[in-house]
């Protein structure tokens, strides 16, 4: 009689276990996102969950390697994912994410044209990813060091500066910086050998590899580095958040800019609870929340940085139609392109040895 | 009497199963699994989890050896782990020798605890301290500037001595541990029987006490020598521009590109290296000892 006792525990279980799951899983939604990125600041997951009595429940990843293999290897479990444009392609093409009916989303309307209509984000006409914030990988000055901000990307190579300039240990980035250098399209590079030359004689100018926010505050906090590149929102955080000596200079030859977008992925078990979080996060009250509490990218929806004062940097600077002309957004890039670069970029870093 | 030993071994091996099988377990699911599952990816085109269609090949360890910059790194590595042993001999082993046979009582808990303190710290938080130290306007870099009459310029921060310091300093009780065990073991008339017929303290030294002591340095420098030839967070953190490392392109091989397969094969070629080192050194070692 022991064993069929053993078997009903275990089915008793097993149901009470998955009826449980169930219920839970029912008001929560499940973000899978940068750390530290907006849709984790404690008020805004207040107020979301106040507003529509969902639960927010955040998970991070740390480079969108590990995103796409969190996505791959738990089916079902997120609802709503944090996903740069330029790996949307691949994360659909995947069959990780799924169409957004954007009907449900009130604040979709605002969002610019160009952005919302990016190839990037919609194929087949249906809309993969909905664009949320977008900056720039530009350089940022330790104002300490300069009476005059720079406007051209040459000072990073300028001899004056030896020793004290800092670029992301990113190989992707670094590639990029010099075909922005090169006078090139960083989404076609003809002339590879031009880069690696440029970058070359630009590793003895360096100090060390940054890959934190952290790092570059740090630096720049024990006055050790002059110049480097820098994301358009960590240097506004810098300067607002910590009040260090940051600032952003978007040079001449131009800059790579990015965008940031939200997705549903397959087997979301709660899609009107992501429509309702993605809504809140382009929402221009949330924004300005973010932009004056913590620092913030550019959002996507054009009433939202409306809605910032009117010398705000992201609505000045980073609206400018000069600025505009000069940066470049980075489209998808292939796995083959992608270990390409990281082979140049450690044969660069072993040369300077 | 041979069959006896062995039923006897046989009896003593069933007995001992139950102590030994918990540690067995474990390794086996915590290390020997994921330890295999990495050579099979070593041999891949592609991980099977990105959904992509994947097959065997050679590729991954033939690419090591078609571009120099692999081997370049090795070798930087390797030198890299024998200098941080050579400076963890140097500063372990007297400070292991005053331990087993200087200090008593009290004064030695006190020094063993400052020698182990740095195992209970996290390691991050570590490198993180000695980047305050080392840095141009940091501690070490004001301090002497207060005491000094003259002005020095002190950056070590982001540079190959930075990195040994961190090493250095992270794997130095290892060497202090292994050497003290072993110093602490030889029997205090020995020494004496030795200067009693005439050696000097040199020569007790020399034909005494280092050889007696010799298990201890070897286990002590093998524990410190593989660790630091694959590290990869000190010379990424404190090495800067010079930071690159094998470890370091292994490291990326796994975050930065998702390449597995490629990662997983510098690994073990990096394990056979240091296989091949320990297997070359042993004779010479046991000879020593």
């Amino acid at each position: 009689m022991r064993m069929p006792d053993l078997t009903a525990l275990l089915t008793a279980t097993a149901v009470f276990t998955s009826a449980f799951a169930f219920t839970a899983q029912a008001g929560e939604v499940h973000v899978l996102n940068w750390k530290g990125y907006g849709a984790d600041e404690p008020w805004a997951i207040a107020a979301f969950e106040k507003a529509t009595g969902d639960k927010v429940i955040n998970d991070f990843f740390n480079s969108e390697q590990e995103m796409l293999t969190k996505l791959r290897t738990n089916p079902g479990l997120y609802d709503v994912v944090m996903i740069n444009a330029a790996f949307n392609d691949q994360a659909m093409s995947e069959k990780l994410i799924q169409p957004i009916d954007v009907s449900k989303l009130a604040n979709y309307a605002d969002i610019s044209k160009d952005k919302a209509g990016s190839p990037m984000l919609d194929h087949d006409g249906k809309v993969y990813g909905v664009p949320w914030v977008w900056g720039l990988t530009a350089l940022a000055i330790n104002e300490k060091s300069f009476d005059k901000p720079p406007t051209s990307i040459a000072e990073m190579w300028d001899p004056a500066h030896k020793g004290r300039v800092v670029i992301r240990d990113d190989a992707v980035e670094a590639v990029q910086f010099g075909a922005i250098a090169t006078g090139q399209n960083i989404n076609d590079i003809k002339d590879m050998d031009a880069v690696k030359t440029k970058l070359t004689s630009l590793m003895p100018q360096i100090k060390t590899f940054w890959s934190s926010e952290n790092d570059w505050n740090q630096m720049v906090a024990s006055n050790q580095i002059d110049i480097g590149t820098y994301w358009s929102g960590s240097a506004d955080r810098a300067k607002t958040h910590f009040k260090l000596p940051v600032s952003l200079v978007i040079p001449q030859e131009g800059a790579v800019a990015w965008l940031d977008a939200f997705s549903i992925p397959v087997g979301s078990k709660n899609v009107a609870g992501a429509e309702a979080f993605i809504n809140y996060m382009i929402d221009p009250k949330f924004y300005v929340e973010w932009v004056t509490k913590v620092g913030a990218p550019v959002s996507a929806n054009t009433k939202a940085v409306e809605a910032l004062p009117e010398d705000a940097f992201n609505r000045k600077v980073m609206g400018s139609p000069d600025v505009a002309k000069r940066i470049q957004f980075q489209a998808p890039i292939t796995d083959a392109q992608r270990e390409a670069y990281l082979a140049l970029w450690q044969q660069l870093k072993v040369d300077v040895k | 009497m041979a069959a006896q030993s062995a039923t006897a071994s046989r009896g003593g091996l069933r007995k001992a199963l139950p102590l030994m099988a918990p540690a067995y377990l474990w390794l086996t699911v915590a290390i020997f699994l994921p330890l295999s599952a990495m050579v099979f990816f070593s041999f891949m085109t592609d991980l099977p989890l990105s959904g992509k269609p994947w097959a065997f090949t050679l590729g991954n360890y033939a690419a090591f050896f078609s571009q120099s910059l692999y081997l370049t790194l090795l070798l930087a590595s390797l030198r890299l782990g024998l200098e941080v042993t050579l400076w963890c001999v140097v500063i372990g082993y007297p400070a292991a020798y005053v331990l087993a046979k200087v200090l008593k009582g009290r004064s030695r808990e006190a020094i063993f605890l400052l020698v182990i303190l740095p195992f209970w710290s996290n390691g991050l938080v570590r490198i993180f301290s000695w980047a305050m130290v080392l840095r141009e306007g940091g501690i070490l870099d004001t301090a002497l500037n207060a005491v000094l009459p003259f002005k020095i310029n002190i950056d070590l921060m982001y540079s190959y001595p930075a990195v040994i310091i961190g090493l250095v300093h992270s794997y130095v009780p290892y060497m202090v541990l292994t050497c003290y065990l072993t110093l602490q073991a030889i029997d205090d008339s020995l020494i004496e029987a030795g200067r009693s017929l005439g050696a000097s303290r040199l020569q007790v030294l020399k034909r005494v006490i280092i050889p007696l002591s010799m298990p201890g340095l070897v286990a002590g420098a093998a524990l410190i020598f593989v660790p630091v030839v694959g590290s990869f967070m000190e010379p990424r953190i404190l090495g800067g521009r010079t930071g690159t490392f094998y470890g370091t392109v292994i490291e990326d091989q796994f975050v930065a590109v998702f390449n597995w397969p490629l990662g997983a094969a510098l690994s073990f070629i990096l394990l056979a290296v240091v296989l091949v080192i320990l297997a070359i050194a042993s004779p010479v070692l046991r000879r020593a000892t």
